[in-house]
Order: structure tokens, then C-alpha cells, then sequence
């Protein structure tokens, strides 16, 4: 009896041990030497670090308020957390490695040493069949709406509801309520059980709550939590989107759409590309707002439009948000370095959002492209920025600090609409202008580089904290020639005529030959 | 028998204070919520918490967005971060026996709950106590979801939600001590209540007439805590020796 527990204490000694070896070399520059959140690296991020000290975890299985189970810490640990700078450790180090590690962040908390604690996973059941049948998502919708999520979520799942401007972390950090449509990016993963397992136990630390007391207190039964689940999952795309490198613009006959409301546009494909944040300039932007953009691109004989779609969960400016900037900017350590100056820390401001498109000024000829961050003074890059406050301007940019929009504000033309945490803007222009000096002249049949900008206003951003993505492409089909038409009726017409001739020469009387 | 029905009785004092029907929606302080009335023999010390200085205005509250809470109140309601009253003292405040308690002395926890409302998109109580172990019924009197988050540290924290008005209450314990854990709504961040467990039923929370009372005190030199959730915390070392009521007032100041 006395060596097993020898035995026991060696190990778990000997696990602890190990497992500091791991978390100081991988862990440690973002968590902290001492587990509290306050790493080097956590400085620059948002949501911040999990502080282990406190033992207040949001991914569990337990019940809210209960301690994790080890398999919680585990899945943590492997597979990180979505959404967030926690990258998954499964393919990096190996499984021993990774339990050490587990049992040594245990260490931080006194929780854990309190043996009368005994984490307990939920009973969560299954999910019911039938969850992406129309009925299914009419229960789901109807609890969605009965037990508020709306309130943070908002009507649409954007995370744009009443009070999502407020919300504060355990910490007091600012925090977003869940963008429901984009379920790649759920901190405790995007599958159907995951929801409802998040439904079950709340997100401690977070304003999400726990919904489990309801099924006691008998306000909802736990097939209708499961249909809440399944609706929210509804709300996502089936798949996390693909990144394509090339826009494919097709040529419409029909009038050029110019309102992001325009029929053409549910006919025309959609692009998605990730944005992040403007690390490389001062000052930089680790909390970029807008994670991703939605491209389509359509063209006419002789104009180019444009629909930019993505997710803001506020039309700024927006004086309700003002408080949370402050608590952004607070958030986030200022921009210093060593051999610099510290720049003052940002004040708040009631800023708009802001898109910008960028292409070069020419057509490259070989690879060689401008710089994708606003090119630089020698070579500067042709930009289409739109804002909030007032329609889309044409102008070079010569590096991030400098946009100069073109006499008369270029012939960029837009046209925008703010619904339920979701921007939709169209930018048209003709493919050819006046001004080929300045502007870019479109052509079809080449690949044109472009790359995406966004601000969130209310989000603390504004000027070189921003959004950005790299170079990607945007392809104008080539006008189909005459022909491509013309061709198959004259090969046909001759096949037949030939065809023909062989009958009639086959068929006539043969007197010929006698 | 006596014991009993002191407790019984103590029982009722707290429902009554918290029920319903009281109009707690538009008080401007809660009453003082009621700790076990078992321990009424014994030594007793009171007093007055006061307050000198500017009263600061306490912020409205804009409801606009719950029209049930805001319809609850004939004009905007205001936070309660400082509630000074008529007198010249201040509400809210929890007195305590910080230490002193003969060592080794246990208090069982008293098996009648003390009640949380969410009434008008406001906690009743605002400032309340409970032993360790000793149920925390929490209901909502709101057609509106609230999530009640206890932020402790000692204690293990929690986070649930009562999406419409309760049939059934939502029931909590604390297991350690915890002076205090602060409790939010983040659905509505403007609510907050603050929340004292404590191992024994040795407190008290000041009222409209900014007094507090600790009865039924053993013999024993004690320290006593005034707590406030703006100007922070004041002692005062009060000894008992029978029976007698001992009078300390502690004075907070304007900052």
C-alpha cells in the first residue's frame, strides 16, 4: 500500500516535473512563467490568455462553476481554440508531453489540490434526429428567441445584439458575444454537440451562461436545447469556407448590379478570404474586428462591380460602442519597442468603418506586384476606399500612413447596406477611365492582383489599426467571340451537307457506269 | 423549542423582506437582510455607519432597451454604488465580525435560504449575507433573461440563466468564506449585487437608517469590518462581556 502511493507520488512528481519542461518552453510566453494569463506575449492579444491560477476554464464538460476534467484540459491542449490565438498542440508535441503538461497547469490553482473536488462530466445525451428539417428549426428558433440569446447574439446570430457592446470579461476585458454564423471560429468547436455541450455548461470567465438549471426548473426540455443547438448550427455555412485564390468575374449581359440588394448577385459565385491583423506598421492591430470578407465580382461589356460582404457587429460610428473602445485600446499594451519612443496610448474616438480594395496601378506584366501593405512611396497602389460616412473615394496609397484620393474622388461609385451585423457594399467602375496615368485600367482575360482592407470603427479602429489580407486575384472572363457561336452551326451545316451528297450519290440510278 | 421557533420565525423575517410583493422595484435601499436569529442570547453590537463629505449623484440607469424593467419605476432609476441616507448615513454597507470568535466555535448553516430577486432589472438585495453552506435562492420577478454571474475567487465561480420570470428558484452554496463576491447580470451591466459568506451568522447590512446590529456575541474582544463597494473597508476592535449592547459608529468619507 505505502509503495504504491510511493509509487503514485513518483509519478505524478515525475509528471509535474515534465511538465514544466514543456509549458516553459511552449506555454509560457503567452500564459506566464506563473500560470496567470500575464505571459510576454500577452500583451498583444484579445481575448487574452487563460490565467490558470484562478482555475476557471470556458471549454468543459462540467457543470458551471465546476472544475474541468482532465479530458476537458486535454481537447484544450489538442486541439487549441478557434477563434482565438490558442493554436492545437496534437501534431506538435507528443501525447506524453501533452498530459504532463496538463497535470503541471494544474499546479497553478489550488482547486485542483482540493481532492474533495471531483469534476463530474454533464450527461449530455444525443442530439435528435431531424435537426436540419424546417420544423426542428422553428423550435429552435422559437427558444432562441425565448431565452434571450438574442440579447448578446442578436437577431441575426452576428453577435450584434443590445447588449454586446457591454460585455466584459471575468477580467473586465472586453469580449464579443459569438458571431453564430461563422461556427469555424467557436472557441469549443463548430459541431452540433459542441453547441449544446456550450448551451449545457456556459463559458466560464464570459458572460455566456449556463442553460442547464432550465431543464429542471422544466422551462425547456432537453430535445428543445438540442433544437436550439441545431438552429444555431443552421446558421453557419454546412462547410468552414475554402480559400480560392482567384475571383471569377463573370460577364452579365443585363445591367451592371449596383445595389448589394441586386438579384444578379445570388447568381454570381462568392469568395471568401481571411483578414488579420496589420502587425508589420506602427501603430499595429492585434484585435482586428472583421475576420474574413465575402467577395463577388460581376462585369459588363464595359463596367466592373463589385460586392464586398462581411460581418461588423456595429454600424459605426455608434456612440454605444464608445466604452468598449476605450476598453480595447486599454486592453492592448501600446505599441512600444525598445528602440522607439512609446507612442501615447490611442484615445477613443467615434470612428466610421471603412473598406478598402486595392489593386495596383498596372497590370503586371510577370510577377512582380506592389507591396501588399499600401505599397510604399516609389510605388504606390491604386485603392477604392469606401467608409461609413460618406461613398467610396479612388486614390493611391503610398504605404499605410498615406492615401491620396484622386481629383474629383476617382470614378469609383458604391452603394451600401447595414442589416443585422452584416455590411454589404457594391463597388462599380468602368473597366476603362480617362485617367490612365492614375487608375487602373481593367482588361479582361488577365489576372489582377487585389487585397482587402477593413476598419471596424467601434472597435478601436482606425488609420494603421486595421484589418488586412494579402494579394489574391480577381479574373474577368474574356468577352466570347462570334465565333464561339458561329463555328458549331457551320461545322453542323456542312456535316449535314456532306451527308447528304454521300446519300444522293448512293441512291442515284447507276446507268452511268453501264 | 425556543431555539426552534426563533429560527422559524428568523425565516420568515427574511422571506418577508425579500418577497415579492414588497415593492422593491423602486426603493431606493434594500432592508437589512436578516441573519439567524439563534444566537440571540449573548452580547450585541451596534452602531451607525456615517458618511461625511460631498453625496455623490449616482449615475441613471437607461433601461430603454427592457421596457418591463423600466416600466417598473415611476421615474429613471439611479445605481446604488452610494446610497446616503436622510440622516447623513450609508446604506449598504456590511458590518461583520471579522475575527475574534472563540476558536474552534462551528455555526451550523442555517437550512433557510436567503433570497436573491431580479426585480426591475435590479438585485434585491444589493448588499446581503449568507453562511457558508446555507442555501442561495435566486429568482427572477422579470419577464426578460437574466444571467447571474458570481465572480468569486475562494469560491468556486458560477454562471446560469433565468430567461423569464421563476416558478422554481435557481439554488446555490458557497463553500468557503468570501468577503465579498461580486455578483452581474451581463445581459444588463448596470446590475450588480454584492455578496458576504461568512462561517458564522455575525453580520449585518446597514438600511435606510444606515444602523447595523450583531446580536447574540459570546464574551470576546472582536474586530468588526465595515465593508462598501465604493470606499472600500473600516475596522473597529469592540470587546463584549455579557449581555450588554456595545455601540461603535464607523464613519466613511467622500472621495
Amino acid at each position: 500500500m505505502i509503495s504504491a502511493l510511493l509509487t503514485l507520488t513518483v509519478l505524478l512528481t515525475q509528471d509535474t516535473t515534465a511538465g514544466k519542461v514543456v509549458y516553459t518552453k511552449w506555454c509560457a510566453g503567452c500564459h506566464g512563467d506563473n500560470g496567470a494569463g500575464d505571459g510576454e506575449a500577452a500583451r498583444y492579444m484579445l481575448p487574452h490568455p487563460r490565467d490558470f491560477t484562478g482555475a476557471i476554464y470556458q471549454i468543459r464538460s462540467t457543470a458551471s462553476g465546476e472544475l474541468p476534467t482532465d479530458a476537458d484540459l486535454l481537447r484544450a491542449v489538442d486541439q487549441g481554440l478557434p477563434g482565438t490565438a490558442m493554436p492545437g498542440w496534437k501534431t506538435r508535441l507528443s501525447d506524453r508531453e501533452r498530459r504532463d503538461v496538463v497535470a503541471y497547469l494544474k499546479t497553478f490553482s489550488t482547486f485542483f489540490a482540493d481532492t474533495t473536488i471531483k469534476p463530474q462530466p454533464l450527461q449530455f445525451g444525443r442530439a435528435p434526429g431531424g435537426g436540419s428539417g424546417a420544423e426542428a428549426l422553428r423550435v429552435g428558433r422559437q427558444f432562441y428567441d425565448s431565452i434571450g440569446c438574442r440579447k448578446c447574439h442578436g437577431d441575426q446570430g452576428r453577435g450584434d445584439g443590445p447588449s454586446a457592446p457591454t460585455l466584459k470579461d471575468d477580467a473586465g476585458r472586453p469580449i464579443f458575444a459569438a458571431d453564430l454564423t461563422e461556427n469555424w471560429r467557436f472557441n469549443g468547436g463548430e459541431t452540433v454537440a459542441d453547441i449544446y455541450h456550450r448551451l449545457r455548461t456556459g463559458l466560464d470567465g464570459t458572460p455566456m451562461p449556463s442553460f442547464s438549471d432550465l431543464l429542471e426548473q422544466k422551462f425547456l426540455t432537453e430535445e428543445q436545447l438540442w433544437r436550439l443547438a441545431q438552429y444555431v448550427w443552421s446558421l453557419s455555412p454546412a462547410e468552414p469556407p475554402v480559400v480560392r485564390d482567384v475571383i471569377r468575374a463573370p460577364q452579365v449581359a443585363g445591367p451592371l448590379p449596383r445595389s448589394p440588394g441586386d438579384s444578379a448577385w445570388s447568381r454570381i459565385d462568392s469568395y471568401w478570404f481571411p483578414l488579420v491583423g496589420q502587425v508589420i506598421k506602427k501603430t499595429r492591430w492585434f484585435a482586428p474586428a472583421v475576420s474574413g470578407v465575402w467577395v463577388q465580382a460581376v462585369h459588363t461589356r464595359d463596367s466592373l462591380a463589385l460586392r464586398v460582404v462581411w460581418d461588423d457587429r456595429s454600424q459605426s460610428p455608434d456612440s454605444a460602442w464608445l466604452a468598449h473602445i476605450g476598453r480595447v485600446l486599454g486592453a492592448l499594451a501600446s505599441d512600444d519597442s525598445a528602440s522607439a519612443p512609446p507612442l501615447p496610448p490611442a484615445q477613443p474616438g467615434l470612428w466610421p468603418d471603412q473598406l478598402a480594395v486595392q489593386f495596383p496601378l498596372k497590370i503586371p506584366e510577370g510577377m512582380e506586384r506592389p507591396y501588399f501593405l499600401m505599397g510604399n512611396p516609389s510605388a504606390p497602389v491604386y485603392q477604392w476606399r469606401w467608409s461609413s460616412q460618406g461613398g467610396a473615394l479612388a486614390g493611391l496609397a503610398r504605404g499605410v500612413e498615406r492615401f491620396d484620393p484622386l481629383a474629383g474622388g476617382g470614378t469609383v461609385g458604391a452603394q451600401a447596406v447595414y442589416d443585422h451585423g452584416e455590411w454589404q457594399v457594391v463597388l462599380a467602375r468602368a473597366l476603362a477611365t480617362a485617367d490612365t496615368a492614375h487608375e487602373l485600367q481593367v482588361r479582361t482575360g488577365r489576372a489582377i492582383p487585389v487585397a482587402f482592407f477593413a476598419w471596424d470603427g467601434s472597435n478601436g479602429e482606425q488609420g494603421t489599426r486595421m484589418a488586412v489580407s494579402t494579394w489574391y486575384f480577381l479574373a474577368l472572363d474574356e468577352p466570347t467571340p462570334a465565333s464561339v457561336f458561329i463555328s458549331p452551326v457551320i461545322a453542323m451545316a456542312l456535316t449535314l451537307a456532306l451527308g447528304m451528297l454521300v446519300v444522293w450519290r448512293a441512291q442515284r440510278p447507276k446507268q452511268a457506269v453501264l | 423549542m425556543n431555539r426552534r421557533l426563533f429560527s422559524v420565525i428568523g425565516g420568515a423575517l427574511v422571506l418577508t423582506v425579500c418577497s415579492p410583493k414588497d415593492d422593491g422595484a423602486a426603493r431606493a435601499a434594500p432592508a437589512t437582510p436578516t441573519p439567524s436569529e439563534e444566537t440571540q442570547a449573548g452580547g450585541t453590537i451596534t452602531g451607525k455607519i456615517k458618511f461625511t463629505g460631498a453625496r455623490p449623484t449616482n449615475p441613471r440607469i437607461d433601461m430603454s432597451e427592457e421596457v418591463a424593467c423600466k416600466n417598473k419605476y415611476p421615474a429613471p432609476p439611479t445605481a446604488e454604488t452610494v446610497v446616503v441616507n436622510a440622516n447623513g448615513t450609508l446604506a449598504n454597507v456590511f458590518v461583520y465580525v471579522k475575527a475574534g470568535l472563540p476558536a474552534g466555535a462551528t455555526y451550523p448553516a442555517p437550512a433557510t435560504p436567503v433570497l436573491l430577486d431580479q426585480n426591475g432589472c435590479r438585485y434585491h438585495p444589493h448588499v446581503f449575507g449568507i453562511q457558508v453552506g446555507q442555501p442561495l435562492n435566486i429568482k427572477n420577478s422579470d419577464p426578460v433573461l437574466h444571467n447571474i454571474k458570481a465572480k468569486a475567487v475562494k469560491n468556486r465561480p458560477f454562471n446560469v440563466s433565468q430567461p423569464n420570470v421563476t416558478t422554481t428558484p435557481t439554488v446555490r452554496t458557497f463553500a468557503q468564506p468570501e468577503v465579498m463576491v461580486s455578483l452581474e447580470c451581463n445581459v444588463h451591466g448596470w446590475m450588480n449585487a454584492f455578496l458576504g459568506v461568512l462561517p458564522h451568522p455575525f453580520y449585518s447590512v446597514t438600511g435606510t437608517d444606515g444602523s447595523f446590529s450583531i446580536k447574540g456575541l459570546p464574551p470576546g474582544t472582536y474586530t468588526i469590518e465595515a465593508w462598501h463597494e465604493k470606499y472600500g473597508t473600516q475596522t473597529a476592535t469592540v470587546t463584549v462581556t455579557g449581555t450588554e449592547t456595545k455601540t461603535s459608529d464607523l464613519t466613511f468619507a467622500a472621495r
